[in-house]
């Protein structure tokens, strides 16, 4: 038998390390991916974001400076995805953002590529140079038909 | 026997079971009327955690680590076909925090705790333990089994999560340490799957329905023991039994109606 007092120590422990458990789980597991310096929202209206999912990286050159926020459809039914980075960043009006892959299958991230203009971008402000997504199956798709086609060429003029 | 005669017993063993199952409803309302009526017996409630939780806290830690590392190994292995091993903290991550973590510790528990409760109980009911507790005007589902059942309640959420973040850790160790995934790449793979609303609640929430319903098995099972040596046995076997079907076909259903 445990003597009472040790027993009492070691259930106060056990509380300790499974309400840690927990916390570990539900803020560091689970909270948001980004935890550096934000502040400026910023916003991109793409005509295809292909798997972008909200909380994925926003990167400038690799390094990441914010995350996608929201994703949703704008008065045009174009898709709008709002981003939020580090507030200290001085980006140009002309900067472009483009949604690119992390390998093959990768998850996608969206990389934002500074210019050369003088004027910056405020909160709020709209991205307007951008490439959208690419989605693989679209591009395999127009190969089959480019292939296809030129198989009926080839047909066509044999005969 | 005749054809009738067999169809006869069909319903008698479902006449038997519904009125288990009410019974079991009848006990569950006893128990939760002693949680509501004073005093709290905190004193006691703290010792059945000690032996629901601390003791199991060695069975579950190792638990958690061996199967967090297995996740890792096949996981890479089924992954590394497709050069999507950066992926790995996605596949250990869910799989661990929406079913296994829960499940298997849920079966641990009952392993390890229940059976060992309804031991217990049933002991006391063959050596007279609870009759001498009326005796003194002292209800035993007030003073043994509300308790009981509360400390499962608490621990088992604590329990499951620690499984939860020590099978992360396996995953970590093996899929990083030993087959040289991205560490980067791993932790952040977890991070961005794992959402608190919809994983981290779900599995709390399921770990809590799992320790009510593993507690409640073993208690009425044990409560509800034939006076007698062979009774305690039969009580600990039905309640590991019970308790572990009842789990994981209790999962499903949780896992349909959350949609995690």
């Amino acid at each position: 038998m445990v003597e009472p007092r040790a027993r009492d120590l070691w259930v106060g422990l056990f509380l300790l390390i499974g309400c840690g458990a927990i916390a570990f789980l539900s803020v560091s597991v689970g909270g948001s991916t980004y935890r550096g310096p934000r502040g400026l929202e910023l916003f991109v209206t793409f005509d295809q974001v292909g798997g972008l999912k909200p909380r994925a990286p926003v990167v400038i050159g690799g390094v990441k400076v914010g995350q996608v926020k929201s994703i949703g459809l704008d008065e045009e039914l174009r898709a709008r995805v709002g981003i939020d980075v580090d507030g200290n960043l001085r980006l140009s009006t002309d900067t472009s953002a483009s949604i690119l892959t992390a390998g093959v299958l990768g998850d996608q991230y969206i990389e934002l590529t500074p210019g050369g203009e003088e004027a910056t971008l405020g909160p709020g402000d709209e991205i307007e140079f951008k490439q959208d997504a690419f989605v693989l199956e679209r591009l395999i798709g127009r190969l089959v038909q480019s292939l296809g086609n030129e198989d009926g060429k080839g047909k066509e003029e044999e005969e | 026997m005749t054809a009738a005669a067999h169809v006869a017993r069909l319903g008698g063993r479902g006449i038997a079971f519904v009125n288990e199952l009410g019974r079991l409803a009848a006990f569950a309302a006893q128990v939760a009327a002693a949680l509501a009526t004073p005093p709290p017996r905190v004193r006691r409630c703290l010792d059945e955690i000690h032996d629901v939780g601390v003791l199991s806290l060695s069975v579950i830690g190792v638990s958690g680590l061996a199967v967090g590392m297995v996740l890792g190994l096949q996981g890479y292995n089924t992954l590394v076909r497709f050069g999507a091993e950066e992926s790995l903290g996605t596949v250990v991550g869910l799989s661990l925090i929406r079913e296994l973590g829960p499940v298997l510790s849920a079966l641990l528990v009952t392993g390890r705790a229940a059976s060992a409760a309804a031991a217990e109980i049933a002991s006391m009911v063959v050596t007279e333990q609870l009759d001498g507790l009326r005796m003194m005007s002292i209800d035993p589902v007030h003073y043994v089994i509300a308790p009981k059942v509360l400390a499962f309640v608490i621990s088992m959420p604590l329990l499951s999560s620690l499984f939860t973040v020590l099978g992360l850790a396996g995953g970590y160790l093996v899929g990083v340490l030993f087959l040289g995934v991205d560490g980067g790449g791993y932790v952040s793979s977890v991070q961005g799957s794992i959402d608190v609303y919809e994983d981290v609640v779900p599995s709390l929430v399921k770990s809590l329905i799992f320790g009510l319903l593993v507690a409640m098995i073993a208690a009425f099972r044990g409560f509800h023991a034939e006076p007698h040596s062979a009774g305690v046995a039969a009580a600990t076997t039905s309640t590991v039994v019970v308790a572990s079907v009842t789990t994981l076909i209790v999962d499903y259903f949780l896992t349909a109606l959350m949609g995690v």
